[in-house]
């Protein structure tokens, strides 16, 4: 315990006999800390947000569907079993969050405007319980129920069809003998959404009324089903796949929007990528700072093996020496970073690039988000890779030839 | 030679380990600066490229407000004869005018809500890479036949093939009731999904009786010779708006706004990154210009002793802090130019950007090119950040008291 104390104590003291190049160095760290932490808590807030916004564009973790409908969206392609069997399946297992929905193309026009949609015809409570787009209404009123006759319509297509709640449009579609297939509506709400393309593409009608439009009894196109967490799927998959029987698709989130799906493995990817690019442009200078420090205490260094310390000791001094720089800049680049995140949980507001970002699918403010695994890989990275860093300068040290380097000028 | 160079020249390799370690961090940063830069501005080169020739044009002349509520009865009148005055006027083939209804689509067995547009078949071919990726049968010939060309997707999905029969179903101009048949003479496979499933085109002439737009249309679109003198053809087509008629000129930055705010958004965020890299390179050229004038104290003080000013110092440090960037620039693009060439001919992919690059219109594999500007731009910053961090051990020596310092061991 002693011999430790005295490596610590001897490697400590080192650290600060030439205190500029420790404080550089440290500030050096300190900015690399920062910048992993701090960018990757903006990316992963954007990409976050992006997850989310498509899951609930979808909606669900898990979907069921026909096996052909998702080529060929049409009412042709139907969920084998009715939606009541559905409901009882499925409540009957205790998942609560789950919606039996219909999802064709139609075409929506009011006295002025036609439009391409996607008419959803949901039972609004169940659409709530999988947090799906369209739930949040911002005017008018949310369908009351499965067998409402009103729609509600998105606020932007709303307005390309100047239409407003309490005016009538007109949904068509087909029925499965492809015979047109439509009904006049009244707007009975409006909802909104973080992206404007979902604002424009979905319409939602009562499941029933939507259900006698199309001719199609008791069916529906798509079942989606949420769990608690989008990362962890497969569980709630393989029960969804148990109960829905073999003759449907059931898929995850992941292989339904392949985009977001591979959003998130892209964005994992990338952290590590960014952490690894800092450290090496910070471990040039780190292994500088401790050759420098090897070469001034040659003499020193010689001395000591002279009076019989072990060149293990002094492999030992000279990586904790790295060690605790590199702890002392991690834990002040960590604290940058939470301090520097910490005013912005509001949100940064980048929506004069508002149109750009919803290319990439993204919603145009960006809430950073800290995640516990992000900063522990940069922290880890940083430790582990400095500490193999060090080894280099740390071993020729110990490898002097007492004499030799006592004699050294 | 003269001698302050060689003065520092000599200086630089009394360490020569540091000395490499330094340049190392630069050639890092520089190669990896060389490398993304040159990836990036290829990327949103073609980007542009593909996602304007595609469709969208460089310039479109519109009704004002067609652009963003894009309803029907917002037309350009006369819109071929406008495009055809342009034509001759701008000595430019590129100019075609074109119209765009949303509109049912059924075969024998299906129906699809699409969007169909009206083009010129002379001249569509001139402002659209469309007509060119038709796989089978042919784009249309004839002004007023009544074709249709389809996208692969939304061939499948309505089960129909080259020759079938499709019946429109949409409203017109004046929002009355519009309908007709076509024959499918072409099938397009544009490899983007959404729009291979959401497309139609229809010869202008056929699209102007059914559609009754009475010799309008929606737009006339406008592709120069490239980006850059699009300005100049700009103002020259503005001159030729007719004066009676309320109409506007788009750029494509106007028309897409999302294109260059996506390339904004990806900009800042590299730029970011660029940063960081560049202040941890400088931190490390600070570390050991530090070192090197710190370990000189006692020589410094001598030469000072004899009559050399501090400034004189100060330069010969600034002076080994140049050649070192310069070595670090060099060698910096040169290894980046190479890793840069070396995906020119094997390309660039990883995972998941196949699905990324779908949304921008790009290649899943892409080849990028150093130029002058990509070599060059990162290295110089680069450069410039070394000098100036080269500056607080450079001024320091204003400091230094000769006879102190020729004490100093």
């Amino acid at each position: 315990m002693h011999y430790v104390q005295i490596i610590f104590t001897l490697a400590w003291r080192n650290l600060w006999r030439n205190h500029r190049r420790t404080i550089i160095m440290l500030a050096a760290i300190s900015v690399g800390a920062w910048a992993m932490i701090f960018m990757t808590s903006l990316m992963r807030g954007m990409v976050n947000e992006m997850l989310r916004d498509g899951i609930r564009a979808l909606p669900g973790h898990v979907q069921v569907h026909h096996p052909d409908y998702r080529d060929d969206p049409s009412v042709g392609n139907l969920v084998s079993l009715t939606s009541a069997e559905i409901d009882a399946t499925l409540a009957g297992a205790g998942i609560e969050r789950f919606t039996a929905r219909i999802r064709v193309p139609a075409i929506i026009s009011s006295e002025r405007e036609s439009r391409g949609v996607t008419l959803i015809g949901a039972d609004p409570l169940r659409e709530k319980s999988v947090a799906a787009v369209g739930s949040e209404i911002v005017e008018g009123r949310n369908l009351d129920g499965p067998d409402d006759g009103g729609v509600v319509l998105g606020r932007k297509l709303a307005e390309k069809l100047e239409t407003q709640v309490g005016k009538r449009i007109v949904l068509m579609s087909q029925d499965p003998d492809n015979e047109v297939a439509d009904r006049g509506y009244r707007v009975v709400g409006l909802f909104e959404a973080n992206l404007a393309a979902h604002e424009e593409a979905f319409v939602f009608a009562g499941r029933e009324t939507v259900q006698k439009m199309l001719r199609i009894d008791d069916r529906v196109s798509e079942v989606a089903v949420a769990g608690d967490d989008y990362r962890v799927v497969d569980a709630l998959l393989a029960e969804v796949r148990v109960l829905m029987g073999k003759d449907d698709e059931v898929l995850p989130w992941t292989e339904l929007d392949e985009y977001l799906g591979t959003m998130l493995g892209v964005m994992d990817g990338f952290v590590l990528v960014w952490v690894v690019v800092i450290f090496l442009a910070l471990s040039f200078g780190l292994v500088n700072t401790l050759v420098m420090a090897v070469f001034e205490r040659v003499r020193e260094i010689g001395l000591m093996l002279a009076l019989g310390m072990r060149p293990s000791s002094i492999l030992g001094q000279i990586i904790v020496e790295s060690v605790l720089l590199l702890v002392l800049g991690l834990i002040i680049g960590n604290l940058l970073a939470f301090a520097s995140i910490i005013p912005l949980k509001d949100g940064i507001d980048i929506s004069i690039v508002a149109e750009g970002m919803e290319m990439f699918g993204a919603s145009s403010i960006l809430y950073p988000e800290i995640e516990k695994s992000d900063v522990i890989l940069a922290n880890i990275v940083v430790l582990v890779l400095g500490f193999i860093a060090s080894l280099s300068p740390a071993w020729q040290a110990s490898r002097y030839e007492p004499v030799e380097a006592i004699t050294k000028v | 030679m003269n001698i302050t160079i060689r003065l520092a020249w000599r200086n630089l390799w009394r360490h020569s380990r540091r000395t490499w370690l330094t340049i190392g961090a630069m050639v890092f940063s520089n190669a990896l600066l060389v490398f993304m830069i040159s990836l990036q501005f290829g990327m949103y080169e073609l980007m542009i490229d593909n996602t304007l020739q595609a469709f969208i044009g460089h310039m479109q002349i519109q009704a004002p407000g067609y652009k963003d509520d894009a309803k029907m009865r917002q037309v350009v009148p006369d819109a071929e004869q406008l495009a055809a005055t342009l034509r001759q006027e701008l000595d430019l083939e590129t100019i075609a005018a074109r119209s765009a209804a949303f509109a049912l689509l059924s075969s024998e067995d299906r129906s699809y809500g699409v969007q169909i547009f009206g083009v010129d078949p002379r001249y569509e071919p001139g402002v659209s890479t469309l007509p060119g990726l038709v796989k089978e049968g042919r784009y249309p010939q004839d002004r007023d036949a009544q074709e249709i060309v389809i996208g692969s997707v939304l061939a499948r999905n309505l089960k129909v093939s080259l020759g079938d029969e499709l019946t429109l179903l949409g409203s017109g101009r004046d929002g009355s009731f519009s309908a007709a048949v076509a024959e499918v003479t072409g099938i397009f496979e544009s490899g983007v999904i959404e729009m291979d499933r959401s497309i139609a085109e229809v010869p202008l002439g056929f699209f102007d009786d059914v559609f009754y737009m009475d010799g309008a249309a929606h737009a006339v679109v406008i592709v120069t010779p490239g980006l850059a003198v699009i300005e100049d053809y700009r103002a020259r087509a503005e001159a030729l708006l007719p004066a009676e008629e309320d109409l506007v000129l788009h750029d494509w930055d106007a028309l897409q706004p999302g294109l260059k705010q996506a390339i904004q958004a990806d900009i800042s965020s590299a730029f970011f990154m660029y940063g960081v890299l560049v202040i941890l390179v400088a931190f490390s050229v600070m570390n050991t210009q530090l070192m090197s004038v710190l370990e000189r104290t006692h020589e410094f003080g001598i030469v000072m002793a004899l009559g050399l000013t501090p400034g004189r110092l100060g330069r010969l440090v600034i002076l080994e802090t140049s050649l070192m960037g310069l070595a670090g620039l060099f060698l910096g693009a040169l290894v980046g130019g190479l890793i840069t060439l070396w995906f020119t001919y094997n390309g660039f992919s990883y995972p998941g950007m196949d699905q990324m690059a779908a949304n921008f219109n790009l290649p899943s594999r892409f080849y990028p090119q150093a130029t002058l500007l990509t070599l060059f731009l990162g290295p110089a910053v680069v450069f410039v950040g070394s000098i100036l961090s080269a500056l607080y051990p450079a001024l320091r020596l204003h400091w230094l008291r000769p006879v102190e310092a020729m004490r100093a061991v």
